[in-house]
Parts: structure tokens; C-alpha cells; sequence
């Protein structure tokens, strides 16, 4: 996983609530099989005309394709981001279009988790903090923010900053990169002793042994 | 818990792995770049159901990149030796609905999916999630999954549910209460009478639209509704290890006097039949309702949502809701496509037909569904009113598969997700129960299920 230590970026505004994973990435583009190559789908339905079909031809009103924001890094939106659908191809699709960090001051569960396992950094904030960020991202031409992890502290180099917490586990990971399976499974002898005191139950052992074809 | 590493998250062992086409093949993918092997197979049970089409099993897949998403699913079993019902298995279905049938999903158990309505499997005091790629990838690997202990809620639900309002209209009640972030951070525990009276499959749908609440998971104590209903179930202990286990089960009860970090209280008996009317699972009204008026919304983002929203769904403020006619109506989904729902459409359905206006669809949401319906004659009475009676799968709840609205289209759905697009580009859905849908299949508009005139 990509380490996430510093990030300045220019941020764009997404000034929505309840922005959910439907709509970050519509259903449509779920069949691939790969991770990569979901940046060109993101928020497909608000940008787009068509359902993917054919040629791509933008509705030309989406924040994310004003010229002013065509470097945009970071994103702000209203609270609740990533609700509904637990599809990682969301994450995929914002880290993939270039997305370092999302700004908003509550995100949904299983989003948070996701954006995490990819370097893809959310920040929350109190609604204050990111309505400022918001209006700003609005008002200032090429409006940047540097969001540095290792004080957790998000500032615009005009005045305004803010700290925000996450816990110190996923911190760490998140700064030095780390690969989690790889840190479960240090735990081998405990797994291994969990298992060997629950047993896989009979007859799932029995019947969907007999039912797998390798 | 198989460890609480210092300054770590818990390290919680897997029971049971749920898989489908649509979030593995990258976590699969995975496996192979690391030369990492699957650690338990026989914790891990795949199908297929979020893309396939609900047309005659015997017709080819249409969509090239679907059928190329459940092929890579069926080589990955063959490769890693995980049971897959497949396709063409008497017992393929919704994967929130073989688990249950099929007496996989038991009581106490760990529970996760690459789908976040695993929540569905908490009807059985259950801890069950659904989980992104990456940590599909970490339990195929590991069987373990690092976790920050939630908060939890309780949400006490007293009194009865009034006749013609079900455990969908009490999902729909408390969304519309909390808001769809009001458990975001929680795991919730229903508890109450009201709760305990209710059989284990609107349980299953209750826990369900956790989700759309913002919790992750939401779980009801096992007692003897859930041991009656798991009993005899084909994977489900026998005998001796039945007793021993129903015994452990009985232990599992949320002991008396517990405290929550937050307590939400329901009465029953106020609930009617609900209908969405905006473009998520918490713009819900009474069915004898009408479309809020904006001023009503106090804060201003809120306020902005709605109207956003209703220009979407094509509505105004004010408009009564049994004044919306619907276009289409799905049956189905892993909220609402057990016998029971099947059966509670049927009797609405039965000796009407279907409004000319309205086309109008039944997905089974498994193989054993749908054989136990045709034995008990359902499919008539839906074919005779003039509803479709198709194959199992998610089909029109997300519209990865040919089952979609066309722009424009207003659908009465039993799902659970109203979000923008969710069953096609510009597709208006509105969510309700069962007996709501098929009444409104009927009249070609939605109705009070309470004054239905049963044939």
C-alpha cells in the first residue's frame, strides 16, 4: 500500500450530504476484475450523459470538470460520505482519478475502512471546519490545503488550520504503508490454536467438502 | 478474539466467510500475487447472485462482462477449493439468503461478506458485517479481521406492529427517525417485544437495513423463535452436538441491565406502512402521508438534499402519496424475498390483476424459494394477476443485471436502497414491504395496505 505521510493538493468541493457509493461508482462499472482503470467512471452518473455504452460525453456542470479544479487532489464533502454499498471499486475509483485525501466531517463505516487499506486518507472534521474549507475551496482560485498525518493537522497557509484524530493503529499503518495481513499473520500460533479448539463443525465439513470441486 | 495486540485493534476470528462474484475476483487476485493460500476453505461459501441474469437458467449470459466476472468466480473455487453453489445448483440464491435456508448461518458466530447488507445474519445473534475487498482478501488469507470495538446501540421497540405493517415498515421507521448515519459507529441490538415477536425472517429483514442506518451490523438474541427456525436445516448441527449447541446459544443473551452508549425507544404501535419518497432510505413518510414541504427541513444541507432529491424522484411538496401512480414494481431482494414475503405479496395479489400501466416482477430470492412457492401454488396467483415470476438473484435491487428501470421509470420496490441510479440511470424507486408493493402493482398507484379488500 501506497504510504501516506504529507499532501498538499488543490481541493475541490463536493457540497453534498450523504454522497453514497452508488454514486461515487454506479453499479455498471462493478463487473471489472481488476482494481485499476475505475478513475475514468467516478461519479459517472453526475458527470456523464449515457450509461457507459457509448462515447463519453460530460454534462458539463460537475464540479470535478471545472477547469479551475482539474488538479484537484483532495476532496470535501458533506457529512455521511460513502454510505450504502460496502464496493471498494469507490476507493479504487477517487484514489485512481488522483484523490489523496477526502475531507467531510463524518464518513460511513465500511468507506473509511476501504479508503484505509488503499493510502486514500479521510479526514473528519467538525461541520464548522468544513463548511470554512468549503466556502473557501469555492471563493479562492486554486485554493490548497497540506494534510500532514504524522501531526494530523490540515492547514491552508492563510490562517486556517485544524486537527483531527484518528485512532493510532491505522495511523501507523497508513504511514509507514504497512501490508495488515502480513501483521495478522505474526499471529500464526494463536490462529492455529484458535482453530485447533473450533474445529470446523461436521457437517459443513462433510457436505460442502464433498460439494467443492478442486 | 484470537488476540488483542498492545496498541493494536482486536484480531476477531472468522466463522464464516460469505462470498459472490462481484467483490472477490481482485481479493482472489490477490492471494495469487502474494503466493498466499486460502487458509480455510471450508469456512468460505461462495455464489453467484448480484449479476446474473433472472431469465431461464438454461439462456446464456448476455453480458459478456458479467459472465467473464462468474467465470473468474467458478475458477477461483476450482483453484482454491472453495464450495461454490453455482448457477445451475439447486441451491444458488442471494448469499443474505442461502446462508439462513441452508443452516450455514447459526447462532454466535462471526459472519462477514463483501457485501455491506451481511447485517442480514445478525437475525440470528450473529456478529455480521460486510467488509470491502482488501479485507475480503485478509480473511481468505488469514481467517482473521483486525477490529475497533463499535459503540452500541439498543433500539427497543415496544408494543405491536399493527396489521399490514411489518418488519420492513419498522426498518423504514427507525431509518426515518435516526437518519441514514444515525448508527454510523454503533452495532446495534434490537430488542422489545415487539422484536420478539417477530419470526426469524422478518427478524432477517429487520437486521438487514441496519445498514442503511449507518451500523454496520445489528443483531437480535438467539431465543427459541431462532433455534426452531435453524433446526433440522441441512449444514445445521444434529443430534447430541444440536443440544450442546442450542445450550451455548441460550448463554449468548445480552445480559439484564447491560448498558448501551446510546438507547433509542419505538413504539409499534405508531407505525404504519411506509413509502420513501426521496433518494435514500431515511426520506420515508406514512403511506396516508404526503411529500414533505421544504420549509420543514430545519437545517439547510438537510433542506438542500430534499429538494435535490425531489427534482430527482419528479415530485412536489405537498403531493399525497397514494396520489403517485408507479410504473414498475420488483418483489425481491435480500430484504424482502423469503417464503413469507412471497406469501404475503400472494395474498394481496391473489384474484386481481396487475394495472395495465404497471409491469410488474417476482424474483425468488433462492432456488429453495422458489420451488417451495410453486408448491404452494404462489407462482399462479402472481402469473394469473399478471406479475413476472423469474429466477433467484439480486436482479432489479441493484441493476447490475438486465433487470433495470429506463430513465424516467417510478418503481415501487421491496429492496432496500432508493439512492439515485441504484436500479438504473434516472430510475425513480420507492421503497416499501411487500404487501405495499403488490397493492400498488395492482391499483397502479401506491395504497394503504390497511384498507385492502383480501380476495
Amino acid at each position: 500500500m501506497q504510504p501516506f505521510r504529507k499532501h498538499t493538493g488543490v481541493v475541490v468541493p463536493l457540497d453534498k450530504v450523504n454522497v453514497d457509493t452508488d454514486q461515487i461508482i454506479p453499479k455498471q462499472f462493478l463487473k471489472r476484475i481488476e482494481r485499476t482503470g475505475f478513475g475514468e467512471f467516478l461519479f459517472y452518473d453526475w458527470r456523464f450523459v449515457g450509461d457507459g455504452k457509448e462515447r463519453k460525453k460530460t454534462t458539463g456542470d460537475f464540479v470535478l470538470d471545472q477547469p479551475r479544479y482539474a488538479k484537484a487532489s483532495i476532496l470535501v464533502a458533506g457529512k455521511n460520505f460513502g454510505c450504502g454499498s460496502s464496493r471498494e471499486h469507490a476507493v479504487w475509483a477517487l484514489a485512481d482519478f488522483g484523490f489523496r485525501v477526502v475531507i467531510a466531517s463524518s464518513f460511513a463505516d465500511i468507506f473509511a475502512n476501504n479508503s484505509l487499506k488503499n493510502g486514500l486518507l479521510t479526514v473528519r472534521l467538525n461541520e464548522e471546519q468544513v463548511a470554512g474549507i468549503m466556502r473557501r475551496a469555492k471563493e479562492i482560485e486554486n485554493y490548497q490545503l497540506t494534510v500532514d498525518l504524522e501531526n494530523s493537522q490540515v492547514d491552508d497557509g492563510r490562517g486556517f488550520t485544524a486537527t483531527f484524530t484518528m485512532d493510532e493503529f491505522s495511523r501507523h499503518c497508513l504511514l509507514n504503508g504497512l501490508d495488515d495481513i502480513g501483521l495478522t499473520l505474526e499471529h500464526e500460533a494463536r490462529i492455529a490454536a484458535y482453530e485447533a479448539e473450533h474445529p470446523v463443525r461436521a457437517e459443513m465439513k462433510a457436505i460442502l467438502g464433498g460439494l467443492a470441486r478442486p | 478474539m484470537v488476540a488483542a495486540p498492545e496498541g493494536q485493534s482486536a484480531l476477531l476470528y472468522i466463522d464464516l466467510h460469505l462470498v459472490h462474484e462481484v467483490t472477490s475476483p481482485q481479493a482472489f487476485d490477490g492471494l495469487r500475487a502474494n503466493r498466499r493460500r486460502l487458509r480455510q476453505p471450508l469456512r468460505t461459501v461462495a455464489t453467484v447472485d448480484h449479476n446474473i441474469p433472472t431469465t431461464p437458467r438454461g439462456l446464456p449470459i448476455t453480458d459478456p462482462i458479467a459472465a467473464k466476472q462468474i467465470e473468474a468466480l467458478q475458477k477461483n473455487c476450482r483453484e482454491f477449493g472453495v464450495p461454490l453453489f453455482d448457477m445451475d445448483s439447486a441451491e444458488q440464491g442471494i448469499v443474505h439468503v442461502i446462508g439462513p435456508e441452508l443452516g450455514i448461518t447459526l447462532p454466535g458466530m462471526t459472519i462477514v461478506c463483501g457485501d455491506s447488507h451481511t447485517s442480514t445474519h445478525g437475525a440470528f445473534g450473529s456478529l455480521a458485517f460486510g467488509i470491502g475487498t482488501s479485507e475480503v482478501e485478509h480473511v481468505l488469507a488469514t481467517q482473521c479481521l483486525p477490529q475497533k470495538k463499535p459503540k452500541t446501540m439498543q433500539i427497543h421497540v415496544t408494543g405491536k406492529l399493527a396489521d399490514g405493517v411489518t418488519s420492513k415498515d419498522l426498518a423504514l421507521g427507525i431509518i426515518g427517525r435516526i437518519g441514514t448515519d444515525g448508527a454510523t459507529g454503533y452495532v446495534i441490538e434490537y430488542t422489545g417485544e415487539a422484536v420478539r415477536g417477530l419470526s426469524m425472517e422478518a427478524r432477517m429483514t429487520l437486521c438487514n437495513m441496519s445498514i442503511e442506518a449507518g451500523a454496520r451490523a445489528g443483531l437480535i438474541a438467539p431465543d427459541d423463535t431462532t433455534f426452531a427456525y435453524a433446526s433440522g436445516r441441512r449444514f445445521a448441527p444434529k443430534g447430541k452436538d444440536w443440544e450442546a449447541s442450542v445450550a451455548y446459544w441460550r448463554t449468548l443473551a445480552t445480559d439484564r441491565g447491560a448498558t448501551f452508549d446510546r438507547v433509542v425507544e419505538v413504539d409499534a404501535s405508531s407505525l404504519a406502512p411506509f413509502v420513501t419518497w426521496g433518494t435514500n432510505p431515511g426520506m420515508v413518510v406514512a403511506v396516508n402521508g404526503r411529500v414533505p414541504e421544504l420549509k420543514s427541513f430545519a437545517q439547510e444541507s438537510d433542506r438542500r438534499a430534499a429538494e435535490q432529491a425531489l427534482a430527482y424522484m419528479g415530485l412536489d411538496p405537498g403531493t399525497p402519496i397514494e396520489a403517485i401512480a408507479v410504473d414498475r414494481v420488483f418483489i425481491g431482494s435480500c430484504t424482502n424475498s423469503r417464503i413469507e414475503d412471497l406469501r404475503a405479496a400472494a395474498r394481496v395479489a391473489k384474484g386481481q390483476h396487475v394495472n395495465p400501466k404497471v409491469r410488474a416482477m417476482v424474483v425468488p430470492g433462492s432456488q429453495a424459494i422458489k420451488r417451495a412457492a410453486e408448491q404452494e401454488g404462489l407462482h399462479r396467483i402472481f402469473l394469473d394477476a399478471g406479475f413476472e415470476w423469474r429466477e433467484s438473484g439480486c436482479s432489479m435491487c441493484l441493476g447490475m443485471n438486465p433487470d433495470i428501470l429506463q430513465p424516467g421509470e417510478r418503481c415501487a420496490s421491496t429492496s432496500n436502497r432508493n439512492f439515485e441510479g441504484r436500479q438504473g440511470r434516472g430510475g425513480r424507486t420507492h421503497l416499501v414491504s411487500p404487501m405495499m408493493a403488490a397493492a400498488a402493482a395492482i391499483a397502479g398507484h401506491f395504497t394503504d395496505i390497511r384498507d385492502w379488500q383480501f380476495h
